[in-house]
């Protein structure tokens, strides 16, 4: 009994630790925030709430130079919502495409090609950034949301989870189908996409989350203010911190970094029976 | 409705098997056809092949006058039903019923109409809001089929339908699928290799043997003269009893068996004696000897599994045999049974081309 007891006591120790570890430092970033620039400046990271929440968070997110010089907490706010999804949707129709041409068409280079795509794995967009940036900036594309995602949207990751699923649809679902008078189109659309609806919701959430914190891409891509994400924002207001000036505005960094980390969050929560249920359930 | 002809069709697999190799036939208007053979014998292949799922490598198939060689397998006008039923698992039962009409662009009222009818006549109406995983096999076996005969095509395949049901169900589909097919008078082929559905089902039955027909002809046709070794064994259950033979002139000799009533068989080459279990009796002056192993009472049949006795002197292990007889027949086991049968009633092969002779 006593044994038992000492190994809930110490396992649990070890879990407790390992989420303060984790959510700690995002409970100061918060805590920190809604403290006057004085108070940080005078004695540092805070660990209870204060009272300077509305005004921060306000200047951050509705004031105009409150936190950049010209753009507002709410414009990247949405920067980085286009970005988000306009990665995870794009990924998605693309991977499935793809997916699609591989598995359920029948043309001499389908395996090569598919190594072919599961290889660029090895050349992630750090890799080739340069060029990319070539391209886009011969295209007139830079500081745009088009430029900025569809040099993004290819996935090998997403083409294999969908080859995947899609070979574990049985042959008769496509022969009934057939037998239906159902195009390649009408397969794709009435029969596949349906029976996919948790995967693509599982990739769709993974998906927002990776898109949500691209750093360099966006960074080199975007030069003005008002295509800044909230990750660039984050990153330009350190830069502006450390560069010194009046009194630094300590508060704000941490409150947009909040900002930052909270959709993401929001979506796993709200979404993870989906995304659980893509993953592990095959539903057929 | 049309006739369906199939003219010298082969198929090879693109990995070189040969799943068909030179098949003919002709199916009236409105017959029931039926595929048997042993697993791997191409049956479904063919079915395939009419269906247009699989390439026709030599041979063309027309229905009517029409040759569908190369016509896509929406435009073939067949409607399938499957092993695993293949349902769209995320459609309702009327969605699944309807996809293919509203893929032909058909209006709105004449799908329903159309649904109702045949939802009615398979007696799912009560289920068309459900979707396939909340039925029961038996159900979702009606909705394939529903799905097949709203399409009102001019010929309906069936690739073994039944072979996901429990026993009892499925001798009750059979029926009702039969029923349903004088019904709408549809020329149908189904594919089985359960021979009880075959020799139920078939207006025709086509026994298929290594890609090719090894006979084709009305059930009881094909069980009473078979063509072949191979029909013979195939079709009849409790399956025929075989024993090695020999002509010598005068009688025919099996071991140390000597039957008289046999004349004009070649001598001096290996010949096969068959003798269905339901034409043997019990006879005190029977030549038959037979060592009781084991007695099945179906109810009011007894079948009786064991060796023949006279079979034992030659260094051939012993020959299996069945002997179908009335319930009251029972005895014991390890006990030697006398049995009698008719010549006429007995086939006779050619052990090497397995022809009949007889
Ligand atoms: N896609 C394929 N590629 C290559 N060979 C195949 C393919 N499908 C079937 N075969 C071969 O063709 C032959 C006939 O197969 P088929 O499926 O028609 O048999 P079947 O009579 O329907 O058998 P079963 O009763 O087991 O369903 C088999 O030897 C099989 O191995
Ligand atoms: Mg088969």
């Amino acid at each position: 009994m006593k044994n038992w007891n000492w190994r809930l006591i110490s396992t649990h120790a070890i879990l407790i630790v390992g989420v303060l570890f984790m959510s700690l430092p995002v409970w100061v970033a918060f805590a920190t925030s809604t403290h006057a620039p004085e108070t940080i400046l005078r004695d540092g990271l805070q660990f209870l709430p204060g009272s300077h929440f509305f005004t921060t968070y306000n200047e951050v997110l509705f004031v105009e130079g409150g936190v950049m010089k010209s753009v507002l907490g709410t414009t990247m706010l949405k920067n980085s919502l286009i970005l988000g999804l306009g990665f995870a949707i794009g990924k998605v129709i693309i991977s499935m495409l793809a997916a699609y041409a591989i598995v359920y068409f029948r043309f001499r280079l389908a395996t090569p090609l598919f190594c072919v795509i599961f290889l660029t794995l090895l050349l992630p967009l750090e890799v080739r950034i340069i060029p990319s940036y070539e391209v886009l900036a011969k295209l007139g594309m830079l500081d745009t949301h088009v430029g900025l995602i569809v040099p993004l949207i290819a996935s090998a990751t997403g083409t294999f989870f969908f080859r995947q699923f899609f070979r574990s649809v049985p042959d008769e679902l496509l022969e009934a189908a057939r037998l239906d008078g159902a195009t390649a189109w009408g397969f794709f659309i009435d029969i596949l996409v349906p029976l996919s609806k948790t995967m693509i919701a599982a990739i769709l959430i993974i998906m927002f989350v990776v898109g949500w914190n691209q750093y360099l891409w966006p960074l080199i891509m975007t030069t003005k203010e008002e295509n800044y994400t909230l990750v660039i924002g984050i990153k330009q207001i350190y830069q502006i911190l450390a560069e010194g000036g009046e009194l630094p505005q300590y508060q704000k960094a941490f409150a947009l970094t909040i900002l930052a980390t909270l959709p993401p969050v929001l979506v796993v929560l709200i979404f993870q029976n989906w995304f659980v249920k893509g993953l592990v359930e095959s539903e057929k | 409705m049309a006739n369906l002809a199939l003219t010298g069709i082969r198929k090879t697999y693109p990995n070189g098997a040969v799943a068909v190799r030179g098949v003919d036939m002709t199916i009236d208007d409105g017959e029931f056809i039926v595929f048997v053979g042993p697993s791997g014998c191409g049956k479904s292949t063919l079915l395939r092949m009419v269906a247009g799922l699989e390439s026709i490598t030599e041979g063309s198939i027309h229905i009517g006058d029409r040759l569908i060689n190369d016509v896509s397998p929406a435009d073939r006008d067949v409607a399938m039903v499957f092993q695993n039923y293949a349902l769209y698992p995320h459609m309702t039962v009327r969605g699944n019923m309807s996809y293919g009409l509203k893929n032909r662009g058909m209006p709105k009222e004449e799908i329903n109409k159309r649904v109702n009818d045949a939802a009615s006549l398979l007696r799912i109406g009560d289920y068309l809001d459900r979707q396939p995983n909340e039925l029961s096999g038996g159900q979702r076996q009606r909705v394939a089929m529903g799905r097949a005969i709203v399409r009102e095509p001019e010929v309906f395949l069936f690739d073994e339908p039944l072979s996901n049901l429990d026993a009892k169900l499925r001798v009750q589909m059979r029926i009702e699928i039969k029923r349903l097919q004088r019904r709408l008078n549809v020329t149908s082929i189904y594919v089985t290799h359960d021979q009880t559905e075959a020799m139920t089902l078939a207006d025709r039955l086509a026994v298929i043997n290594d890609g090719k027909i090894e006979q084709m002809g009305a059930p009881i046709e094909l069980y009473n003269n078979p063509a072949t070794l191979f029909v013979a064994t195939f079709i009849g259950a409790p399956q025929m009893n075989l024993l090695p033979a020999q002509f010598d002139g005068e009688k025919l000799i099996s071991n140390t068996l000597s039957l008289s009533g046999y004349d004009g068989l070649p001598q001096s080459q290996n010949l096969i004696l068959g003798i269905r279990p339901d034409t043997l009796r019990t006879d005190d002056n029977g030549q038959l000897e037979m060592r009781v192993d084991l007695v099945e009472q179906h109810g009011a049949d007894n079948l009786i599994y064991g060796a023949i006795l006279n079979s034992e002197n030659t260094d051939s292990e012993e020959t299996e045999f069945c002997f179908k007889t009335g319930q009251e027949v029972m005895p014991e086991i390890d006990s030697t049974l006398r049995l009698g049968f008719d010549p006429d009633k007995t086939l006779i092969f050619d052990k090497e081309s397995g022809d009949r002779l007889r």
